[in-house]
């Protein structure tokens, strides 16, 4: 049976064909698809964790009671797991255990540009990098083979390209005959107190010798001769284009790339006249090659920044290029929030009042764009609540109350609510935004636990966020409806003049959700043109909704589009001369 | 070698418009017809109302997943400034096949620049074959606006060496039962284009 995959479909299908029981994640473009899709095989208990170190965490508790085990998550939700991953790294496994990191070179959704390869090296696990969907499929069964038979967590590493590109697929069977999981006691294994890591770490380093001698032979590390003149050792997506470009070209396609089979390397670099490496990012098996001392160019010619291309190929070797126009300066199309968005009223707020806006990761993101325009500071999942009690306790008074932070909901409960313990405990005096739309909209809308259902669409314990925040100690906790802007304003007014902690909680569901009852379309506005005096108050919404349309000599006017307006009402609060009503 | 027998295609619109079901039919339809094909896309920002940019590729045997500019052989556009802005990707002499739709951009919105003109005619001197479609009537005639994209894949199917019957099966599959007789009869009428 063939199939056309992506790569997150083809891991999910690797999963179920290896026999995984459990598998837990964080949403995060490009891995998001994975869990999604793993849903459908009901052989496996799939769920989204509040972030990715529980996500970690839970996948090494079903392979410490001797489950295959699957944890997915985006190249910066590593960096949230490094904890648990390098301490796993020592314990080891009892069921295999496989940790997908997707990262996303050209950070085409992403803060940074991290290459995880890395991360492979300093924990000292083993990681694979299929190349097509195929191997995603296969790499991640092949992955929970290594794991148990060398006591270690694999990691999978794809890239964004890989991740949602599709390829035609080779469907296999499920794995049978697997031992039933069971508890089983061995603290000199799973308790790394100083005496007993001492000994593993011995262990993690035999292990990496074992892993490299088994590497000389595996499969997937696979040498292709062709012409001697050239020879490529490439991974992943590069060596497509290696083979795109470079037909005549000996390729040593690495399908490991941590630990490397420096024999391997050897012979092929002994076999060919001129030695290239294609990789994606960093010089990360280049620099292990020229550590044994063999002469090879890669990054001399290969950009470091950002995602390869064939065409970046053509230029680093001197092939000629298909003849290209000279782009034109045309209209972008950035992205928006969505016509309706109750997050676009928030910052249409907080720009009036010229707020210092710490931000955060999520669909809010977009406030930064103008017309918004209304934030100032953007690190990681959760950093907007530390940040601000930083800024607040070095500027002055008066500054102190601009300083606004913003947080989704699901972000809040991912990384948020230690940061907002620190505010109150050590009491700066920030106010903070909790801009509630009962989902993780960012990544195609996934449950969370403020959403009240499992990715397995069970309903569930919907936790209180008003509830929470007053049990962190945080005083004065207002919810308001952020599509009401006059209160919304008065609200935000009133709690950062307040030299006290203090949150305020927005509360709409997203316009995308589509369960029953979520989400309800108001009615359609309409300008009335008549009355439209041109003063463009309403633009200021940036809502993708309204139009302006120019007119010569006179002023324009402004329209709502009616398929696209969700009647939200907003932007009829803006209008001076109430000139937009609702569509009759 | 192998790259002078892949065929590449890409489809571009604006995110909400359907360009990825398209081109999942369209990879379906191709895979069922025993090419190798590659399909390749972002997701995520890209798909809040930005361009969204769709690269299928297929042939005996496909490597890469996307398409450098100057290598398209044809340009799948649902709306006009899209497909313009991709223009750089076709190859000289390659087709545009485009939605006569146009959807204005933030800044026109806002009323900062006009949506630019004449596009279709800098498409044709370009040296490009353009065949422009009316989509949107097309589709209502269909029994649904939102079928514009099957009018057009009709119409592309006219121009890609693969049996109809691949492309109904690829249709049957892909889209949502209550929808189907629509899309079917809206695939008949880009076909007829
Ligand atoms: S997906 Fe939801 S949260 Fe995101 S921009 Fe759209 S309405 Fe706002
Ligand atoms: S009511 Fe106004 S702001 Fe809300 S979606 Fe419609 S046009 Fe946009």
């Amino acid at each position: 049976m063939k199939e056309m995959l992506s790569g997150n479909e083809a891991i999910a299908r690797g999963a179920y064909e290896a026999g995984i029981k459990v598998a837990s994640a964080y949403p995060g473009t490009p891995s998001t698809e994975i869990l999604e899709n793993i849903v459908q095989y009901k052989e496996i208990d799939a769920s989204w964790a509040p972030n990715e170190k529980v996500a970690l965490e839970v996948g090494i508790g079903a392979s410490f009671g001797g489950a295959r085990a699957l944890v997915a998550m985006k190249h910066v939700g590593v960096n949230v797991a490094a904890d648990p991953l390098f301490t796993l790294a020592y314990t080891g496994v009892k069921g295999g255990l496989v940790f997908v990191t997707a990262d996303d070179p050209e950070l085409h959704s992403s803060q940074n540009e991290q290459d995880n390869r890395n991360y492979a090296r300093f924990a000292k696990v083993p990681m694979l990098e299929p190349a097509d969907s195929q191997e995603c499929k296969d790499f991640t069964r092949l992955a929970v083979e290594i794991s148990e038979q060398f006591d270690t967590p694999v990691m999978l590493r794809t890239t964004t390209r890989i991740s949602h590109s599709k390829s035609v697929v080779t469907l296999g069977e499920p794995a049978g005959g697997l031992p039933a999981p069971a508890l089983e006691r061995n603290p000199a294994k799973y308790v790394m107190l100083p005496g007993n890591a001492r000994i593993r770490h011995r262990f993690v380093e035999e292990r990496t010798d074992r892993l490299a001698d088994f590497g000389e032979t595996l499969a997937i590390n696979r040498v292709e001769m062709r012409s001697t003149e050239i020879g490529v050792i490439t991974v992943g997506v590069a060596y497509q284009y290696v083979r795109e470009v470079l037909p005549e070209a000996s390729v040593l396609k690495l399908g490991m790339v941590w630990p490397l089979p420096a024999g391997l390397i050897r012979r092929f670099a002994a076999q060919v006249d001129k030695l290239y490496v294609v990789e994606e990012l960093d010089p990360f098996i280049e620099d292990q090659v020229k550590a044994m001392g063999i002469p090879a160019i890669g990054k001399e010619i290969i950009p470091i920044c950002g995602e390869l291309t064939p065409a970046i190929l053509r230029t680093a070797f001197n092939l000629p290029q298909t003849a290209t126009t000279e782009p034109e300066r045309l209209p972008g199309r950035p992205p928006n929030m969505c016509p309706g968005c109750p997050h676009r009223g928030v910052f249409y707020t907080l720009n009036s009042l010229k707020a210092y806006v710490t931000g955060d990761i999520g669909c809010y993101t977009l406030g930064f764009m103008p017309p918004l325009s209304a934030m100032d500071t953007c690190v990681c999942m959760g950093a907007s609540i530390g940040n601000a009690t930083g800024i607040t306790k070095v500027v002055s008074p008066e500054e102190r109350q601009k300083v606004v932070a913003v947080i989704g909901d699901s972000t809040f409960l991912h990384s948020g609510i230690t940061g907002l313990l620190d505010m109150v405990y050590n009491k700066a005096p920030a106010t903070v935004v909790i801009l509630d739309n009962r989902i993780t909209a960012m990544t195609g809308r996934q449950e969370n636990p403020a959403s009240g259902y499992t990715l397995m669409g069970e309903e569930t314990f919907q936790v209180d966020l008003a509830q929470l925040c007053n049990t962190l100690g945080v005083q004065h906790v207002r919810t308001v409806d952020p599509y009401d802007l006059a209160d919304t304003k008065r609200v935000l007014q009133e709690e950062m003049a307040r030299p006290e902690p203090s949150v305020v909680i927005t509360q709409r569901p997203c316009v995308l959700i589509k369960r029953e009852g979520a989400f309800e379309r108001g009615e359609s506005q309409a300008v009335d043109f008549e009355i439209c005096s041109g003063c463009k108050a309403c633009l200021k919404l940036g809502c993708p909704a309204i139009i302006w349309q120019p007119s010569e000599g006179e002023r324009g006017k402004a329209m709502i589009d009616p398929l696209l307006c969700t009647g939200c009402e907003v932007c009829a609060q803006l209008c001076k001369f109430s000139a937009i009503k609702a569509l009759r | 070698m192998t790259t002078t027998t892949v065929t590449n295609i890409l489809l571009v619109g604006v995110g909400g418009q359907g360009t990825l079901l398209a081109a999942e039919v369209m990879s379906e339809a191709l895979m069922a017809a025993g090419y190798d094909v590659k399909k390749s896309e972002i997701h995520g920002m890209s798909q809040r109302g930005g361009s969204v940019v769709s690269h299928v590729r297929f042939g005996q045997v496909v490597h890469s997943p996307i398409i450098c500019e100057g290598d398209a052989d044809i340009i799948f556009g649902f709306e006009l400034l899209e497909a313009y802005r991709c223009l750089s990707f076709l190859k000289p002499n390659g087709t545009v096949i485009a939605n006569d739709l146009r959807i204005p951009p933030p800044s026109v919105l806002l009323g900062k620049e006009p949506y630019p003109g004449g596009l279709a005619e800098r498409i044709k001197a370009s040296g490009a074959e353009l065949i422009l479609v009316d989509g949107l009537k097309l589709a209502t005639e269909a029994g649904n606006p939102k079928a514009a994209n099957t009018v057009l894949l009709g119409a592309l199917s006219q121009r890609l060496d693969i049996d109809e019957r691949y492309w109904q099966a690829a249709l049957e599959k892909m889209v949502p039962a209550k929808a189907l007789a629509v899309n079917q009869k809206a695939f008949q009428f880009g076909r007829a284009i």
